[in-house]
């Protein structure tokens, strides 16, 4: 029995639902990457928001000068010798004046932030006349502290497996209820460098370092990526050699970006002896990273402009760097821009290369300059999510929620450029 | 080159292909040559495209190049700015003379020979610009004003001869993508015309216009060869009879026969050209 063809009604009927299921496989594929953008924006979400706040004491302290000022002249020098810890653990028995015992004491001190001296160092440095004044100052608690009230941890496990006992969660509930301790936004994260206390962790550093890194890495890679493939495109006699370059091109593209890491460790710091660690460094690495994509991406922008324009430039008698100049490559900037702001993207994100380079230390000062050793952004996540605290899981969080934040404002910038400069057709 | 013009005096509009062209006064004082090509081949990657062409294109007449899709015309007209330069694996042997000059001499700088040598290509190529800056971006470049007051002139002056002044006076700032097709190739021919070249060389400059968009281009054609040789390639034999004095028709890279405009089309020498003209092939 031979099989009989289907009728022409049959046909249709077969092209139309073969049309539907693919518009609903295009839906089901765009459901699904809407549900995992929503997971990972809601757990970051989630766990990161509480980066915002910060437990804080609030506490009448009293600059007293013997303690703060050893030698007594006021001089900096002087003034950093003092001893800003009493002050601290002074203040906190002031406002529990029932906790007397000395073991009883150095649980009370274990709620304040170590880095609470620090920080009344830092006043008095900035400001010597406080020494001798008494001022309500807000200290950060400790990381402990800060997650029992943002309940990060749970209250119902039994004491000897918590962070914070039953005599230290009696004080905190006093010291709320006296208004002295409480949820504050958390200026710290923004305008401090890293540090080995979470309450004490910003992102500036790392965001300084990024941003340090991406001025370099755009200062080099788009002049020279723009005028590689300007070269390439409007000038190199079409061959053997051009192939050749562009297969190299592209393959270095595709090459991962930790090999450009040790290159970069080679080159720049082994051979030309650049401080490591540097945003200089890194940069220059990004740099050597995003080139190839840089200039693949500027080759098919030149390369979209109407070969008309050029002809009609041409035919008017302009030179061959006129046609370049004054036609293609007003034509090729919003496809040139789009182009290197997605690179520069991709390089604010990259991890491996600066790892290599040394830029994943610890490094607790924002960096000033280009060689001041700093960190990157996406290497302070990483560092973050490999420190042992609890508390640096909502750092991480925070961290990649600012991260990702750039990243947005970077593509939407490349989206806006591009429409703007597009109108000109 | 001779023009033995034997035409019958009932054959002048009689041919199916319409209208001919009355051609110069006389047409017996012919005027002189401004490009003389002699023997052009062209290769593209070792394929002959065009085969030993001569020609001589006299000056302030329109000379029209017809033949079937292929046929190396338009390969020829580029020949004559030397816009074949720009293309890979192009080689291009023979002379081509203008003003009895070898344009392909080393002293000639191919800048120069495209300002004296304008171009109108088949697709209207406005740049993105502003009406204004596209006719005054040859100007610009070439630096043919002192002060900003001639510029205006020139491009006024470019515009009327395009017979375009009047319908963009008051917008010279919009962009020049912004008009209709029509206007953009007669934007084109006056961004040509401003700078001044001797010889304008069009490419098909109609196939992409509408029948009144055409008319006017035509027209326009008539009124610049008083003032331009003009070159101009076509695919409409229509065309080519109603606006050139000479017609030159080429077929698979020969030059099969170049004549008068009234020759060509009412009493051509050879047997291919005569086909082409009824109809036949192409």
């Amino acid at each position: 029995m031979t099989r009989s063809h289907p009728t022409p009604e049959q046909l249709l009927a077969r092209r139309h639902a073969a049309d539907r299921r693919f518009r609903l496989y295009g839906l089901a594929g765009l459901g699904i990457a809407m549900v995992a953008l929503v997971l990972l924006l809601g757990t970051m979400l989630l766990q990161g928001w509480g980066v915002l706040l910060q437990a804080r004491l609030t506490l009448p302290i009293q600059f007293d000068p013997a303690l703060v000022d050893p030698k007594g002249d006021r001089s900096p020098a002087s003034l950093a010798m003092g001893d800003y810890r009493v002050l601290v653990s002074r203040a906190l028995q002031e406002a529990l004046p029932e906790v007397k015992e000395r073991a009883q004491r150095r649980t009370l001190g274990k709620l304040m932030s170590d880095g609470a001296s620090y920080q009344l160092q830092e006043m008095v440095l900035a400001n010597p006349a406080l020494v001798g004044t008494q001022q309500q100052v807000s200290l950060a608690a400790s990381d402990d502290v800060d997650m029992w009230l943002k309940g990060t941890v749970s209250k119902d496990i039994p004491e000897n497996q918590r962070r914070i006992t039953d005599a230290q969660a009696g004080w905190i509930a006093t010291l709320e209820k006296a208004g002295a301790l409480g949820l504050e936004f958390n200026s710290d994260f923004f305008t401090r460098g890293d540090s080995r206390d979470p309450e004490m962790a910003g992102v500036l550093g790392a965001i300084k370092g990024s941003f340090l890194a991406l001025v370099v890495t755009f200062l080099i890679s788009f002049p020279l990526g723009v005028a590689t493939a300007v070269y390439l495109e409007e000038y190199a006699v079409k061959g053997r050699w051009a192939d050749f370059i562009e297969v190299n091109i592209n393959n270095l593209a595709a090459v991962p970006s930790i090999v450009f890491g040790l290159l970069g460790l080679a080159l720049f710091l082994n051979f030309m002896h650049m401080p490591r660690s540097a945003p200089l460094v890194g940069g220059l690495t990004l740099a050597l990273m995003t080139l190839p994509t840089l200039v693949i991406a500027t080759r098919s922008a030149l390369r979209s402009v109407p070969q008309a324009i050029r002809d009609g430039a041409r035919a008017l008698g302009a030179s061959p760097l006129q046609v370049v100049l004054h036609h293609v490559l007003p034509l090729a900037v919003p496809g040139m821009l789009t182009g290197s702001i997605i690179g520069m993207a991709r390089a604010l994100g990259e991890t491996a290369p600066l790892l290599l380079i040394g830029m994943v230390a610890f490094i607790m000062d924002v960096p000033d300059g280009f060689t001041d050793p700093a960190t990157a952004l996406p290497v302070q996540i990483f560092l973050w999510a490999d420190s042992p605290e609890r508390a640096f899981l909502e750092k991480t969080a925070g961290a990649t929620l600012v991260l990702l934040g750039f990243l947005l404002a970077m593509n939407g910038l490349a989206v806006l450029l591009r429409h703007r400069f597009e109108r000109r057709w | 080159m001779t023009l033995s013009l034997t035409t019958e005096p009932d054959m002048e509009r009689a041919t199916p292909q319409g209208l001919i062209h009355p051609g110069p006064a006389g047409n017996q004082a012919s005027n002189p040559v401004k490009v003389d090509s002699e023997r052009v081949s062209v290769f593209y990657e070792g394929k002959q495209a065009l085969n030993n062409v001569s020609l001589e294109v006299q000056e302030r007449r329109v000379t029209a190049l017809i033949g079937p899709s292929g046929c190396g015309k338009s390969t020829y007209l580029r020949c004559l700015n030397r816009m074949n330069d720009t293309i890979l694996n192009c080689r291009v042997t023979g002379s081509i003379r203008l003003d009895g000059q070898d344009i392909h001499e080393p002293t000639v700088d191919v800048v120069q020979l495209r300002a004296r040598v304008g171009m109108v290509f088949q697709k209207p190529n406005p740049f993105p610009k502003s009406i204004f800056d596209n006719i005054a971006y040859g100007p610009r470049i070439h630096g043919l004003f002192r002060h900003r007051d001639e510029l205006d002139g020139i491009v006024e002056n470019s515009l009327m001869k395009a017979g375009l002044w009047n319908e963009v006076k008051d917008r010279l700032q919009e962009m020049g993508t912004g008009l209709s097709g029509g206007q953009q190739q007669r934007l084109c021919i006056a961004r040509a015309i401003a700078v001044n070249p001797e010889v304008l060389l069009m490419d098909e400059p109609c196939s992409a216009l509408d029948p009144i968009a055409t008319a006017r281009i035509e027209e326009l054609i008539d009124e610049l060869s008083t003032n331009y040789t003009i070159v101009i390639v076509t695919h409409s034999m229509q065309q080519a009879a109603r606006v050139s004095h000479f017609t030159g028709f080429f077929h698979m890279g020969d030059l099969v026969e170049f004549d008068s405009t009234e020759r060509i089309f009412t009493n051509p020498r050879q047997e291919r050209t005569k086909d082409y003209i009824t109809g036949r092939f192409g």
